[in-house]
């Protein structure tokens, strides 16, 4: 699979001649180079090695990963998992981390379809859409990220305080505290109501595989929606109903100088994914229209003589050759979107970065704090690599 | 590169590379740059041998690490000039070791690289609000000399919320720079008065100030010295109170790197020659005058007798020139910090009821 990202050019070889031994040879002269860089960059690394352990001794400066299991005692306002300021730093590291993938993650999603949406509009026949989406993307693509993260939390800052919150909906307040919403008290009964619907996802889609497959013989189409209604929202009901159907909502009521209760979205976390999501969106709308683009014209056409409604077109047509284009740069701003939320030590949100940072602060220990965050972005950038260059070769054009 | 036999070649030919000419420019390249690292890891060890005083000497400029911006401590004025305390002790420094408060060049260092920067040799010594503790001293490679303010970390909120005392801040926001101790005595105090706070962590001490001014936190959290910088510097200060409760010990201390005991000694001494200045009576306008007082500590003090300045590897005139430069303790307290509204407090001589305190210069 990892064949079809390669050029197939490539995977023609010359016919193979003997190997000699002399400086005349082309393969000889290649391996000889080989062997002096490799050995000239492993003798960097080690000397590197060797002169940073011999200088951190020379100054009695701690070293050694053995800071991750002292009681960390930093405060950290959002976290995922259970967090308080006696756990080890190890553990704040990994609610940093948890942070990082949660503004990344969400993000992606919500700067793809976003990006995809105005790569779309640019490209439509309706003249203030078009012109619209082309004034988005060259606004916001010449401004620096870190100018609109700023700019969105002023702005975000700038709302009520807590006491004169914004009520638009009952229960629902918005203030320079963050968005409140009401939020279910978390039951077991929800966690196993998730696990159903899981399991749902799952049999939704062999049961489609199972129809292409019976499709592909008898040439009947099957409806897959039953199916799925059934797996995805009738079973994990049914799980929650026989449980016990526990419902009870945690409104939020502000109590003192603050809210308690209820779900809360706050300004840095917002301010944040506002600004990647927008500012990445502006290049993924470029990427979209460029892939559009690259269809030959005659596809349209085609496509449409063949009678199939303009929808239809761009689903079945269009877009899965665009995508072939559109998946390689999108992999780029994917990897640019997750790096870009480091920025996040500048309007407080504690990410990986933030965390890290305050970590080397405490301890000294600077090597090893940038070792961690240098690895955690190392892991997650190769982990987005590899799913997209598999998503990639999956929709690659087959060649027989 | 004849007959295209290796692919590759072929595709570097369009950025008119080979790849043979690109490997071999590399190679050289290596094995160039490998002198001149090994020597620059000489040059790196060179410290550890002799003295700094040496050093800074034969260089003929002293580098300080000051705060980025911090008002009374180090901050520049409108000509570019570091005004504050911190700043007259890295003059005071260079004019002990060079004769000269210019002899300086400041280099403003944030919260978060302040040590590396003593650590890698890129300043000699650092006088920037950096509190002494006891895993600092061991862990970072450094040594803190003396106490030169002693400080306390405090709370700010505005008028309008009501607070009188920080033991009402249950429930708040509390804004808080990272990277200090300021943030885990935040997280001791509440623990051990069982409050609950929601903390918004951000680096940049405008972008902390503008979240507390907005209304983003309830209260605002750093060293009392800070606060009162930060409250007169506001546009309206009297809507801001600092509340009564101090909840830590900040003792901020000069550091230089470890191993070099004649270094340390002087920064440590430096200090000492404030406080002893202040306590004699020695200030900027007299000190010429006091040359001929004939009390022996002052005659000591001042270089006039004694030779304290030579076991200091030092002029004997060092603390005179010093005391000509940038007054006694009191002057360079009273020009910086009092403006700011902040009060000498433990920072009064000890004669005075505070901590501020010399040994003898004998």
């Amino acid at each position: 699979m990892s064949q079809s990202t390669t050029d197939p050019r490539l995977l023609r070889a010359p016919p193979k001649r003997p190997l000699r031994l002399s400086w005349s040879d082309e393969r000889v002269r290649g391996i000889v180079w080989q062997i002096l860089v490799v050995g000239v960059v492993g003798a960097i690394f080690w000397w590197l090695w060797g002169n940073t352990v011999h200088n951190l001794e020379v100054r009695r400066i701690a070293t050694g990963f053995g800071f991750l299991w002292r009681e960390a005692g930093l405060p950290i306002a959002e976290s995922v998992i259970p967090y308080s300021p006696t756990d080890t730093y190890f553990r704040a590291l990994l609610v940093g981390v948890l942070n990082t993938l949660k503004v990344s993650v969400v993000g992606i999603i919500l700067a793809t379809i976003l990006g995809t949406l105005i790569g779309i509009a640019r490209l439509s026949r309706n003249w203030l859409l078009a012109k619209l989406a082309g004034v988005y993307v060259e606004v916001i693509r010449d401004l620096p990220l870190l100018l609109q993260l700023l700019f969105w939390y002023a702005i975000l800052q700038g709302l009520p305080g807590p006491r004169q919150a914004l009520n638009p909906v009952g229960g629902v307040y918005l203030s320079n505290r963050g968005l409140l919403l009401p939020w279910l008290d978390w039951q077991p009964a929800f966690t196993w109501a998730a696990v159903a619907f899981l399991a749902g996802l799952v049999g939704t889609w062999l049961y489609r595989r199972h129809a292409r497959a019976k499709q592909m013989q008898d040439g009947q189409p099957r409806r897959i929606w039953p199916v799925g209604l059934l797996l995805l929202v009738g079973v994990p009901v049914a799980v929650w109903a026989a449980l016990g159907a526990p419902w009870t909502v945690d409104w939020p009521v502000l109590r003192g100088f603050n809210f308690r209760g209820g779900l809360l979205i706050s300004p840095e976390y917002f301010a944040l994914l506002l600004g990647l999501v927008l500012y990445t969106a502006g290049f993924i709308a470029e990427i979209v229209r460029a892939g559009i683009l690259a269809v030959p014209h005659g596809q349209w056409e085609a496509a449409q003589a063949l009678g199939l409604r303009p929808r239809s077109v761009l689903r079945l047509i269009v877009l899965p050759q665009a995508l072939r284009v559109i998946v390689p740069p999108m992999t780029s701003q994917y990897l640019n979107l997750t790096k870009n939320s480091s920025l996040a030590v500048a309007i407080g949100f504690q990410d990986i970065v933030s965390i890290a940072n305050t970590t080397l602060n405490q301890t000294g220990q600077a090597i090893e704090g940038i070792a961690i965050i240098m690895l955690v972005y190392l892991t997650i950038s190769l982990s987005i690599s590899l799913f997209m260059n598999w998503y990639n070769a999956r929709i690659a054009l087959v060649e027989r | 590169m004849q007959g295209g036999a290796e692919r590759e070649t072929d595709l570097m030919q369009p950025f008119g590379l080979s790849l043979t000419r690109a490997l071999t420019t590399a190679a050289i390249g290596f094995t160039l740059a490998l002198p001149l690292a090994a020597q620059a890891q000489q040059q790196a060890q060179a410290p550890a041998a002799g003295s700094f005083v040496e050093t800074i000497r034969n260089r003929g400029t002293l580098v300080c690490a000051v705060n980025t911006g911090l008002a009374g401590f180090a901050q520049p004025d409108s000509q570019g000039v570091w005004r504050g305390f911190d700043a007259d002790y890295c003059r005071a420094y260079a004019v002990a070791i060079l004769g000269d408060p210019n002899k300086v060049r400041f280099v403003p260092t944030t919260a978060q690289n302040r040590f590396t920067a003593l650590q890698s040799g890129e300043v000699d010594v650092m006088a920037r609000n950096t509190t002494w503790t006891l895993s600092r001293d061991t862990s970072l490679g450094l040594n803190f000399a003396a106490v030169n303010f002693y400080d306390g970390q405090g709370f700010m909120v505005k008028q309008s919320l009501g607070v009188k005392s920080a033991k009402e801040l249950d429930g708040a926001t509390i804004c808080v720079q990272p990277g200090t101790t300021t943030e885990q005595n935040l997280t001791d105090w509440a623990r051990s008065n069982n409050i609950r706070f929601t903390p918004v962590v951000i680096e940049r001490v405008e972008e902390v100030v503008g979240a507390y001014a907005s209304g983003r936190c309830d209260a605002y959290t750093t060293d009392v010295s800070g606060l009162a910088a930060t409250r007169s510097a506001q546009p309206n200060p009297e809507e801001h109170v600092i509340l009564p409760e101090v909840i830590s010990k900040e003792p901020l201390a000069p550091a230089v790197r470890q191993g070099d005991p004649r270094f340390e000694d002087v920064v440590r001494w430096v200090h000492f020659a404030l406080v002893s200045a202040e306590e004699l009576g020695i200030t900027q306008a007299n000190v010429g005058q006091m040359m001929n007082d004939p009390r022996p500590e002052v005659q000591r003090l001042l270089g006039r007798n004694g030779d304290l300045g030579k076991m200091l590897g030092l002029d004997d005139a060092w603390a005179a020139n010093v005391i000509k430069a940038i007054g006694n303790y009191g002057e360079v307290f009273q020009r910086n910090l009092t403006p700011l509204g902040i009060q000498r407090g433990p920072n009064a001589l000890w004669t005075k009821g505070g901590l501020q305190y010399s040994p003898p210069f004998r």
